[in-house]
């Protein structure tokens, strides 16, 4: 049964998931950030689709659970693109990036076919355990992407300020994911205890992303390359 | 053996992004000088220290809430705490971590004095707002 946080974090969830795409459009960023803009609003769709499933055939229901974590595989291949779109961004106008961008598409497609075939083929018998495990290899790869291109931004000395959030922030969603995903996959009996990590995080990057586009400019500039050094 | 490996590697990164990220919100504040009002407000000299953080957040508490700044203040409260335990930990032992810790905490000190620049500037506002209003 789901407590109030459960509410919570899925109410959070649909506000800043609707916030992000409307601070796309009120800061008339949408031709720049379409990928993220339709990332938003898919996530949108499917929790709203999620909550009617809830309604209809209960929370424990098999009809959920395949609908939760079919398109939460979706979601995920579909925040690939997203990876894919910000590196076209930090590397845009670049000679020397055509290897490093052929590579990562390369890798995010055979990633999102590879997952596709795999779900489809285990439709008839999605268990629990293959959906973590699953679930914990393709949050892994977006980590393991994302951190590559904070790398690259360090490397390319990035000033955007917006572009270095928003990276930012997908990191620490990815990695907080992939993380609970794996500790599940370790310890399943304490899966009750973190069935609330993957909606907070999804809260966390819509509340981010909505901050990003809200609170900073385009225009505005961070030194990159100083914020890493002085970290270590 | 791989999700056990998973983990500890998406613990690393997840730290490293979180330290990120902060520092990158700090960085949008560390250019702001303090009003004379905050100073006065906080009774601190022309640079705050890094143990004022608290002194601010409660400050920052009194004032009527800004949704727009909510987040920042609590990702950089939850960094602050972090910092706090590493250079409790590493001041006997590896003083050079301490020492950036010390003035990452100043940074977040600097942060917390200009959100509460802000919320003054905020209620200040609402005064006036409220008080135009009134026939």
């Amino acid at each position: 049964m789901l407590g109030p946080v459960d509410y919570a974090l899925w109410i959070a969830g649909f506000v800043f998931e609707a916030a992000a795409v409307l601070s796309i459009f009120y800061r008339k960023a949408f031709a720049r950030y379409y990928s993220i803009c339709l990332y938003m609003a898919c996530t949108f769709f499917v929790q709203g689709a999620q909550y009617i499933c809830f309604l209809k055939f209960g929370f424990r229901s098999p009809q959920y659970f395949h609908l939760y974590y079919y398109s939460d595989s979706l979601l995920t291949i579909l925040l690939f693109f997203v990876v894919m779109h910000l590196y076209l961004l930090v590397f845009a106008g670049m000679d020397t990036d055509r290897h490093i961008r052929a590579g990562a598409v390369l890798l995010l497609f055979l990633t999102a076919a590879l997952s596709y075939l795999v779900v489809r083929q285990h439709r008839t018998h999605l268990t629990e355990h293959f959906v973590v495990e699953l679930g914990q290899g393709l949050y892994f790869v977006g980590t393991v992407l994302t951190y590559i291109l904070w790398g690259a931004m360090i490397k390319l000395r990035e000033r955007r300020a917006r572009l270095v959030q928003m990276v930012l922030a997908l990191g620490i969603y990815y990695s907080a994911t992939a993380g609970v995903y794996a500790l599940r996959d370790l310890f399943p009996a304490w899966r009750a205890a973190m069935i609330w990590v993957p909606p907070a995080a999804n809260v966390w990057l819509s509340l981010a992303w909505t901050l990003a586009f809200l609170r900073t400019r385009e225009e505005a500039s961070l030194m990159v390359p100083t914020l890493a050094a002085k970290a270590r | 053996m791989i999700p056990a490996l998973i983990y500890v590697v998406s613990l690393v990164v997840l730290i490293q992004f979180f330290v990120y990220y902060c520092r990158s919100v700090l960085a949008s504040s560390r250019k702001v000088e303090l009003s004379a009002r905050v100073r006065e407000a906080a009774g601190v000299g022309n640079s705050v220290a890094a143990d004022d953080f608290q002194r601010f957040l409660e400050l920052v508490r009194l004032c009527p809430e800004n949704s727009a700044d909510r987040a920042g203040i609590r990702a950089v409260g939850a960094y602050y705490s972090l910092l706090h335990v590493l250079a409790r930990l590493s001041r006997a032992t590896v003083p050079s971590v301490a020492a950036w810790a010390e003035r990452e905490r100043q940074g977040c000190s600097h942060f917390a004095a200009v959100a509460l620049d802000r919320r003054i500037s905020f209620s200040r506002d609402l005064f006036v707002q409220q008080a135009s209003s009134r026939p």
